[in-house]
């Protein structure tokens, strides 16, 4: 059978195509943007979406795609958090762009070494050591009081202009708004080009049956310690956006409380569907944002019974839910 | 006898006290189609998996074209042509039957490790996972995803993904294991199919199924090998008769 014949093959053509822009690709960016100019008076917590949606990305690539099961992902983001903070606060290094290569040099090498080290375990043990990996960080950050500041942290992170011409305004954080959204931006093209690619196919095939990767020849530890690197150093990223924002950094960039929310985020999202990423920090932080308000002491009761809906109806999280949705509406099935 | 393509020299494995393997002398020729049968718990399956570094032995030699690959790890000896197809199927549960066989085909063309082109646009490899689902005539489920086939053609999924590897050899641990009755003709006609320069070991009780693609059998027994020869000798062989075929139900009229 021929070339031509068998790119005619709907399949084929499916698989071909499915790293091309989807229509709807765009709306989250347009989305951003208008929330920019609509709603001046709320770029706060956009900021702190977007680091969000930054940090649940590079959750969702070694727990969505290659299936590492991780609690301590707060560790790249603490660290990321940390080297761009006390650099900065030390007065030794505050251009912010640099800060970021810095950053996730950092979280990518400790990822590298955690990683060769916590992924030769799975299942409980691996949760566990990533759990245990992130609390002995935040005791060396609550313990090293000199450069870190302690239990109280780092009051202080001073960051140059972007480029050396726009400043940071404490007041309305528009600077911080448009630089984080430009960095989410990069960081989304390097995760959608690392999972479309045939590492990323080959990450979902540990996922899916790590025994038979191993019995295809698959050098999976190789893989998986490559993809846990590649996504501390994002989470690094993240971290160091989150710093340079708040213009401080504290214990809670290492927290469990912070592990846990992203992991909420993304299985809330749909883990393993990039998107998910946006969708659930998005309807999380939204949501405990604005729940706070109108019921201050009992707002975590909403969110609660929320998960629980989304753990017992919609296993693939909101994403998930939608697919089925449509796939139901067409009358046939939809990919994940 | 050929030069033989996979060697097993004085092959033994033990778990403690239980000896699994003992003294197991095999040879598998170039394009060989050898049938491996026994009584369950014989150490068939463990014996697959000495030969593909699974397992290590406890003494004795592994050889792939003559050469020691003993000491050879699983993944290793993957990349050198031995590729395996399991008794419980090990698929990619998820995923669709295309990308089942494209993430062996990237592996075996070196594709897999990149990072930076799209999947979809390495033509080469779904070129060559196209090519191998339409030989055992899987392309119309190619976007299917697995847990949507029968069961019958899950389990040649479970093959695609050996051929998948280009292999030398071809260890088939009981194919048609599971396979409803009705549907295990496709099993048998894929493996008429096989590309003739493969070496192939099939496992299997069907013995149907043995005697019709075999062209050497072994019999195993207690981690043993009991008896070999050709499937008439195998089927005229009284104590064989005795031990294995006597209590198999069906499989006697070969004889």
């Amino acid at each position: 059978m021929s070339a031509t014949d068998i790119s005619m093959s709907p399949a084929v053509r499916d698989f071909a195509h499915r790293h091309r822009l989807r229509w709807w690709e765009p709306l989250p960016w347009i989305v951003a943007i208008g929330f920019f100019f609509l709603f001046p008076r709320h770029l706060g917590i956009g900021t702190e979406i977007l680091v969000t949606i930054l940090f649940a990305l590079s959750l969702d690539l070694v727990l969505g795609y290659a299936g590492i099961v991780t609690l301590g992902h707060a560790a790249f983001f603490g660290l990321g958090a940390y080297a761009v903070g006390m650099l900065a606060h030390h007065g030794i290094w505050s251009e912010p762009l640099s800060g970021l290569v810095i950053a996730a040099v950092v979280a990518g090498i400790f990822g590298l070494v955690s990683g060769l080290i916590l992924l030769r375990t799975t299942g409980l043990t691996l949760l566990m050591l990533t759990l245990c990996m992130m609390l002995l960080l935040e005791e060396a950050a609550n313990l090293g009081q000199t450069w870190t500041g302690g239990y109280d942290g780092l009051p202080t992170v001073p960051i140059d202009p972007i480029l050396g011409r726009f400043a940071f305004n404490p007041l309305i954080p528009d600077v911080q708004y448009i630089y984080i959204l430009c960095v989410l931006f990069v960081g989304f093209i390097v995760v959608r080009t690392i999972v479309y690619s045939p590492f990323g196919e080959s990450l979902t095939g540990i996922r899916e049956n790590t025994l038979r990767m191993h019995a295809v020849g698959a050098p999976v530890r190789k893989r998986l310690v490559i993809c846990y690197t590649i996504s501390g150093a994002i989470a690094g990223v993240a971290g160091a956006l989150w710093a340079q924002s708040n213009a401080y950094v504290n214990m809670s960039t290492f927290s469990l409380d912070r592990a846990a929310t992203v992991l909420i985020i993304i299985v809330l999202g749909g883990y393993g569907r990039l998107y998910g990423a946006f969708i659930g920090a998005v309807a999380y932080m939204a949501l405990s944002h604005y729940l706070a308000k109108i019921y201050p002491t009992a707002w975590q009761l909403g969110l609660g019974i929320l998960l629980v809906c989304i753990a017992m109806f919609a296993r693939n999280g909101i994403l998930g839910m939608f697919d089925s949705l449509v796939a139901r509406l067409r009358g046939k099935r939809v990919g994940p | 006898m050929t030069a033989s393509l996979l060697e097993a020299r004085n092959v033994g494995k033990t778990f403690g006290a239980l000896i699994a393997a003992a003294d197991i002398n095999f040879r598998l020729g170039k394009g060989a189609r050898h049938a491996l049968i026994g009584p369950n718990g014989a150490g068939k399956t463990t014996f697959i998996n000495l030969l593909t570094g699974v397992l290590t032995p406890t003494s004795g030699q592994v050889l792939l074209n003559g050469e020691d690959i003993t000491a050879v790890a699983q993944a290793e000896r993957v990349k050198r042509g031995i590729a395996r197809t399991f008794q419980i199927n090990r698929l990619f549960r998820g995923l669709s039957v295309l990308e089942n066989v494209y993430i062996p085909v990237a592996e075996q063309l070196g594709a897999a490790p990149s990072m930076f082109k799209p999947a979809g646009m390495r033509k080469d490899v779904i070129e060559a996972a196209m090519a191998l689902l339409e030989m055992l005539k899987l392309q119309d489920d190619a976007g299917h995803r697995i847990s949507e086939l029968p069961y019958g053609r899950q389990r040649l999924v479970e093959i695609a993904i050996a051929l998948g590897l280009a292999p030398k050899v071809l260890l088939l641990d009981e194919p048609a294991a599971g396979v409803p009755s009705a549907e295990s003709h496709i099993i048998l006609d894929a493996i008429a199919r096989l590309p003739k320069e493969i070496g192939v070991l099939i496992i299997e009780h069907d013995m149907d199924l043995v005697f019709r693609f075999a062209e050497r059998i072994t019999v195993l027994v207690g981690g043993r090998i009991f008896a070999e020869g050709t499937p008439k000798e195998i089927a005229a062989n009284p104590d064989v008769r005795a031990v294995y075929l006597g209590q198999a139900t069906h499989g006697s009229h070969h004889g």
